[in-house]
Formats: C-alpha cells, sequence, structure tokens
C-alpha cells in the first residue's frame, strides 16, 4: 500500500485574498480579485464555476506554475507567493501532482518512465524510486502496459498513468483541471473511483469540473464567479453515496 | 551524473523520432570535420614532400648546373664548349666569402664492363664531400678519398644496383671494371647502400637517380678523360665539351643562403650569355612548398569553415523547429518541476549528441584520407590519364599524413559548433512560459 505523508500541518494549502491581473495592451483583466479559503490536508474540493471565472488561474497558481499579483499563498509552511522560478520548480516537482485534461503524457517516454519524471527533476532515480513506479503502475491497473507508449493507450489509460504520475512524488495535494473533461461517463467513473480511493486513502484533491454529477462527489465545492469565490459547501454523505451510486446505475452497458 | 546518461538517452530517442532528418542536420557537421582532418593531412603531406626534397639536398647548399644550352645559341658547325668552367669555381670560392665548401661534379652517360656482363650507367667524377652531400652511405670499403683525388688514383665506388648487376656472384672490391667507351679500368673500393632517387625539384633540376652510378675522383676523371666526350648512342655520336656539370655550394650559415645565392648570380652574369647555367637554392624551393601548403590550407580551411558554419546554422534551425514542435513537451517538464537549467541541458544535449554523431563520423571519413585520394587518383588514371598528368606534381604525388592531433582538434571543434548554435534554441524553450506552453496545440 502506498504510504501518505501526513501533512506536518494540518493544511494542505491556506490561500489569503489572493489577486491575479492580468495586465493587457488595452486592459488590465481581473481573473482572481480576492479569494480566501483553506484546504485541510486530506480534503476533497471540487472548483466549481462559470467559463473565464478564474478556475484554471487559480490552480495555475496553486501548482505553482504562475505568481499571484498580490495576497498569499502557502503551502505547507511555505509562502510560495515569494519564491524565485527555480524555487517553484522545486516545490513543483516536490510537492504537487498534475491531472490534466488532455494528460500530458510526454510521447517519447513508457508508461514507467512518464510515472518518473517528477523523480528525475529531482534526481532521484535509483532502485528504490524505480520500485515506486511500479507499484503505482500497477495501482493504477496498468501493470501489464510499463512498456507502452502514450499513443499505444486509451484516453482513460493514459489519464491513470497521469494519476500514477502525479503521486509519484508524494505530493501535498493533487490538482486535476477537468480530468474528465475528454471521457466518456465510463471512464470518467473509473477515474472519479480513482480519486475517491486517493481520498479514502488521506490524499488531498482539488479538482476542477464543469459537471454537477462530478462535483457531487467531492467533499467540498467551491464556486467562483467573476474571480470571486460565490460560495462553498460541504456535500454531505448522504448526496456523495447517491452520486456514487446513481452513476454506477446509469454506466452505460458495454457493448 | 545519472541525469546526465538518462538526458542523452532522452536525447538520443527524441533524434531518433526523425532519423532522416536528424542524419540531414548532422550532414554540414560531417563535412566540416571531414575537411578539417584532410586539410592537416594533405598539408602535412605536401610538407613532408617538401622537406624529404629539401633534405635530400640541404637547406645551407646552392646549386649551380650546367645546362644545355637551347639550340639557336649554337655555332652551325662543330661543337661549343659550354657550362660552368673550372676557372669560375676557383673564382667563386676565393670571392665569395660566406661559402664553406663547394665540390665540383661531372657526370658522363658511360657503359661499364665486368667480364662479359655490360650495362648502361652514368661515370661521376666527384670529390670526397660529395658522400656527405648527397647522403650516400658506404656498405663495404671505402668513398673516394682526398689522396686518391690528389693522386689522380683510378679507383671507383659503386652504387648498389651497379655492384649487384656487375658481380651478381662475386665480391665486387679489388675487382677492376672496364669502360670500353674510354678503353680504361678502375678499381673498386667501395660499394654504396642503396639509396632512393631524390625527388624532382621544380623545372630546373629533374630527379636524380642514384642507383646506375660509378663515383671516380675527378682529377682522375679530367685526366683520363678529359672535358671533351664522345658517347655512342645507337649509330651516331654525340659530343660535348663540359669542364663541370654541376658545382654543389655549401654556405657557413642558412641566413647567408640567399645573399650568397644572389652573389653567385653576379659573380656568374658574365658567364652566362649562352644560358647555360642555372642557380637551384633549394631553401627556396622549401619556400615555394610552404606558399602551397599556405594556399592549400586557405582553402581547405575556408572550406571546413563555411561547412561547420552551415552545419552550425542547420543544427539552430532544426533545433529552433524541434523547440516549436516540443512546446507542449516542454511545458509538462515545466509543470513536472525542470528548472530552466533542465530545459536548456535537454536540449544542448540534443544539439550535442548531433554535432557529436556528425563529428566521430567525420573523424572516419577524415582517417580514411589517405586511401580515398589513392583510389580516386587510381580512378582518375584509368579513366583518363592525359587529364591526370596535366594535373600539378603535389596532386599526382601527396601522400596525406594524419595529424594525430587532429583528431581532438575535430571532435572539440564539432562539439563547439554544436553547444553555440545550440544555446539560442535552448534558451528560447527554456524561456517559454510553462502555462502558455501546456496550452500549446
Ligand atoms: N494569460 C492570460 N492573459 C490574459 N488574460 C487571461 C490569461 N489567462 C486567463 N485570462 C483571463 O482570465 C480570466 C479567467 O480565466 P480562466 O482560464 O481562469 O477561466 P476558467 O474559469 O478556467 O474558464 P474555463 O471554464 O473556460 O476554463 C478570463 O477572463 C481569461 O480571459
Ligand atoms: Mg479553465
Amino acid at each position: 500500500m502506498i504510504k501518505v505523508n501526513a501533512s506536518t500541518t494540518q493544511h494542505a494549502c491556506r490561500i489569503r485574498d489572493l489577486k491575479k491581473e492580468y495586465v493587457l495592451k488595452s486592459e488590465t483583466v481581473r481573473a482572481l480579485r480576492g479569494v480566501t479559503f483553506d484546504v485541510p490536508a486530506g480534503d476533497y474540493v471540487a472548483i466549481m464555476g462559470p467559463s473565464g471565472s478564474g478556475k484554471s488561474t487559480l490552480l495555475n497558481m496553486l501548482g505553482c506554475l504562475d505568481q499571484p499579483s498580490s495576497g498569499e499563498l502557502f503551502l505547507g509552511e511555505d509562502n510560495v507567493a515569494q519564491m524565485t522560478d527555480d524555487e517553484l520548480a522545486d516545490v513543483r516537482s516536490r510537492r504537487i501532482g498534475f491531472v490534466f485534461q488532455s494528460y500530458n503524457l510526454i510521447q517519447q517516454l513508457t508508461v514507467v518512465e512518464n510515472i518518473q519524471v517528477p523523480l528525475f527533476y529531482q534526481g532521484r532515480l535509483g532502485p528504490k524510486e524505480q520500485a515506486r513506479c511500479l507499484e503505482l503502475a500497477q495501482m493504477v491497473g496498468l501493470k501489464d502496459r510499463l512498456s507502452h507508449r502514450p499513443t499505444q493507450l486509451s484516453g482513460g489509460q493514459q489519464q491513470r498513468v497521469a494519476i500514477a504520475r502525479s503521486l509519484v512524488n508524494d505530493p501535498y495535494f493533487i490538482l486535476a483541471d477537468e480530468p474528465t473533461g475528454n471521457l466518456d461517463s465510463r471512464t470518467t467513473e473509473e477515474i472519479l473511483q480513482l480519486f475517491q480511493r486517493l481520498n479514502d486513502e488521506g490524499r488531498t484533491i482539488i479538482l476542477v469540473t464543469h459537471e454537477d454529477e462530478v462535483s457531487k462527489r467531492a467533499k467540498r465545492v467551491v464556486r467562483l464567479k467573476d474571480g470571486l469565490v460565490q460560495w462553498d459547501r460541504t456535500n454531505t454523505e448522504e448526496v456523495r453515496a447517491q452520486a456514487a451510486k446513481y452513476a454506477i446505475d446509469n454506466m452505460p452497458v458495454e457493448v | 551524473m545519472v541525469i546526465w546518461l538518462r538526458t542523452i538517452q532522452l536525447g538520443i530517442k527524441s533524434l531518433w523520432l526523425h532519423p532522416l532528418r536528424s542524419l540531414l542536420t548532422v550532414l554540414g557537421i560531417f563535412i566540416g570535420v571531414a575537411s578539417v582532418i584532410w586539410l592537416l593531412a594533405i598539408s602535412k603531406g605536401i610538407g613532408d614532400e617538401a622537406r624529404k626534397q629539401i633534405e635530400s639536398l640541404g637547406a645551407d647548399t646552392i646549386i649551380i648546373r650546367s645546362m644545355k644550352p637551347p639550340t639557336e645559341k649554337l655555332s652551325p658547325s662543330g661543337v661549343t664548349p659550354y657550362g660552368l668552367t673550372r676557372e669560375e669555381f676557383a673564382m667563386l670560392i676565393e670571392t665569395i666569402p660566406t661559402i664553406r665548401g663547394a665540390l665540383p661534379i661531372r657526370e658522363i652517360r658511360r657503359q661499364f664492363q665486368y667480364a662479359d656482363r655490360v650495362i648502361d650507367g652514368r661515370l661521376v667524377g666527384c670529390t670526397p664531400e660529395y658522400a656527405d652531400v648527397t647522403k650516400l652511405k658506404v656498405q663495404r670499403g671505402h668513398f673516394i678519398t682526398d689522396s686518391e683525388n690528389s693522386n689522380y688514383a683510378n679507383s671507383c665506388v659503386l652504387a648498389a644496383n651497379v655492384a649487384d648487376d656487375l658481380f651478381p656472384v662475386e665480391d665486387p672490391i679489388g675487382k677492376r671494371i672496364y669502360m670500353p667507351e674510354s678503353t680504361d679500368y678502375y678499381n673498386v673500393v667501395g660499394i654504396l647502400e642503396p639509396k632512393m632517387a631524390s625527388a624532382a625539384i621544380g623545372g630546373s633540376l629533374s630527379s636524380q637517380d642514384f642507383s646506375r652510378d660509378i663515383y671516380i675522383p675527378i682529377k682522375t676523371l679530367q685526366q683520363r678523360i678529359g672535358d671533351t666526350v664522345t658517347t655512342r648512342r645507337g649509330g651516331s655520336f654525340e659530343g660535348e665539351i663540359l669542364e663541370l656539370n654541376q658545382i654543389t655550394v655549401r654556405v657557413a650559415q642558412v641566413s647567408d643562403v640567399k645573399r650568397t645565392a644572389e652573389l653567385i648570380e653576379q659573380a656568374l652574369a658574365s658567364h652566362d650569355r649562352l644560358e647555360d647555367i642555372a642557380v637551384v637554392v633549394p631553401l627556396e624551393l622549401l619556400e615555394q612548398a610552404r606558399t602551397t601548403q599556405a594556399m592549400f590550407m586557405i582553402f581547405m580551411g575556408m572550406i571546413a569553415a563555411i561547412s561547420l558554419l552551415v552545419g552550425g546554422i542547420g543544427i539552430m534551425n532544426i533545433m529552433l523547429a524541434t523547440v516549436t514542435e516540443r512546446t507542449r513537451e516542454i511545458g509538462i517538464r515545466r509543470a513536472l518541476g525542470a528548472k530552466r537549467a533542465d530545459i536548456v541541458r535537454q536540449f544542448l544535449v540534443e544539439t550535442s549528441v548531433l554535432s557529436i554523431v556528425g563529428g566521430v563520423t567525420g573523424i572516419l571519413f577524415g582517417l580514411l584520407c589517405g586511401p580515398i585520394i589513392n583510389l580516386a587518383r587510381y580512378a582518375a588514371e584509368w579513366y583518363s590519364p592525359e587529364t591526370m598528368r596535366q594535373l600539378p606534381e603535389v596532386i599526382q604525388t601527396v601522400q596525406p599524413q594524419i595529424l594525430p592531433e587532429s583528431i581532438p582538434i575535430a571532435f572539440y571543434i564539432s562539439l563547439a559548433v554544436g553547444i553555440l548554435f545550440g544555446i539560442y534554441p535552448a534558451m528560447r524553450a527554456a524561456k517559454m512560459n510553462p502555462i502558455e506552453a501546456l496550452r500549446h496545440e
């Protein structure tokens, strides 16, 4: 079983009055206008909101791919808002797991090699790391596909490789921007079950989605509108269980 | 270390995705590196050739040679005396202080006979220093001595071939050789080691073949044969009146060679109405060879530089295309924790792999320089011997000498070109904004 690094802090991340402005020639786009919320370790958050409300912008900031214009963003104890480019890269390779809508695997690499990439940039290439990659591949059900390339896999399989990759560095949280956006309902369900399992094991998951059915499976939903938090509520166990049951009942029959 | 190995592995993998493209990219570097090796090898070959020539003549020597005058300068009847005289020889030694020594030489075509064996050869009248100056080595016995010269002794020294032909079984030393044209006998006192023919030098001296020579004291030759020589060739007689065929002058210091040559030319100015002497300065030939070498170096160097430049630009072009093509991959890598330096390294390793492949194959092709040139000459000879013979002598004869140090030089040049032209694309890749790169289609 994969052991979770029970974070020393209670929070996977804390967001304080986070603002992001894009200064263009003709205008200034205020993508985030002061977002504040905490994500405790072990949480499972779905971020929703209309197109252009700033979901991706927020997620990029959480993923240390971009820096806020103002406000504070703590990952564990570190204030990410003040880091240099190299430090951010280091945080990304050690503390963050990414899952993208379009999988984003590297075409020249095999399944195991793709899983290993974040470790590569930490210089961790020993046999122990190798073993961990194999273990993760097994966990996402791709044990017998280790030396396949991304083009030889289905979308769902690719997404599972991406999830295995996001776990390899034992991150503070997994960030997923519309991870099921490209998948059919059956595969979507597979991925959601995998997320569920990971969360049950103690992983923190933050995902962006447009689909209510997906958001109902999370513990909590944060809705953004025009760069601000519109509301932030917790899904009851009842809602979650019902949504899971509904998904299974309505799964299309295999042809 | 492991990181580097993995990066190299990755680079090879990425390049292998487009094998033809990578191959074409490598071509410029390949040609450039090969020409660097060829350039150095061939100019070394030219240099060696020139040095060999000079060695056989001596850099401190000046050769004054008698030449048959052009026919229009000769009087229509009788035989006109021509060429260098003993008087001039004495005059040169007396008047030019920088001359350290001078040897008079007289050469006559003669038949040599021992028992019933007869061969055609060259009778050379000379002084003892001749052996030293022309680098002849005595195998057995001794070369002409001073006392033999001053005593007009009828001693002779045989070149190796002459000894072999006239004395297939007997020991030649102490035997007497007969020269039917002058009805004369000479006692063999020494035998020389075989010597390669000297290289031809320019137009004024043809190559000298020492293999059919018999050497006797010049005074003996003067006394017994004299200056007027008639030789029977086929049915007709040829006559010539000539005191000395050649004077080889040795100058005390190499730096004085040019000045001395000028003085000699001045001193002999009054003589040369028949256009029957030539002054050859081996040192000048060396300088000529250097010029040829330098011109060749410049020519090949330009080819090398141009192909390396073009190769480098080719690499840069392909790498820029690759970077654009792989924007998405760069975004992914950045998101997963690659620092800018990691991206730079990845693309620099790729260009270095390209240029090293070009470099190594170029070096291998460069090492084949000698065989390839010989093959080309052989093909040219077979296809069109005429054209081949009209080519400059250097092209016909030069043997390239691979310089060992040219291999690392070529290797580092190729690596440097790869890195130099790879830096810009790699920096461009590293500067990309990860978010935009991830969004790239
Ligand atoms: N690089 C950028 N330059 C300028 N404006 C940007 C940039 N990135 C995002 N924006 C703007 O910021 C706002 C928020 O964009 P964001 O991508 O976060 O929306 P989103 O909620 O993810 O939308 P969607 O659901 O369509 O993905 C939009 O108005 C967008 O136009
Ligand atoms: Mg978005």
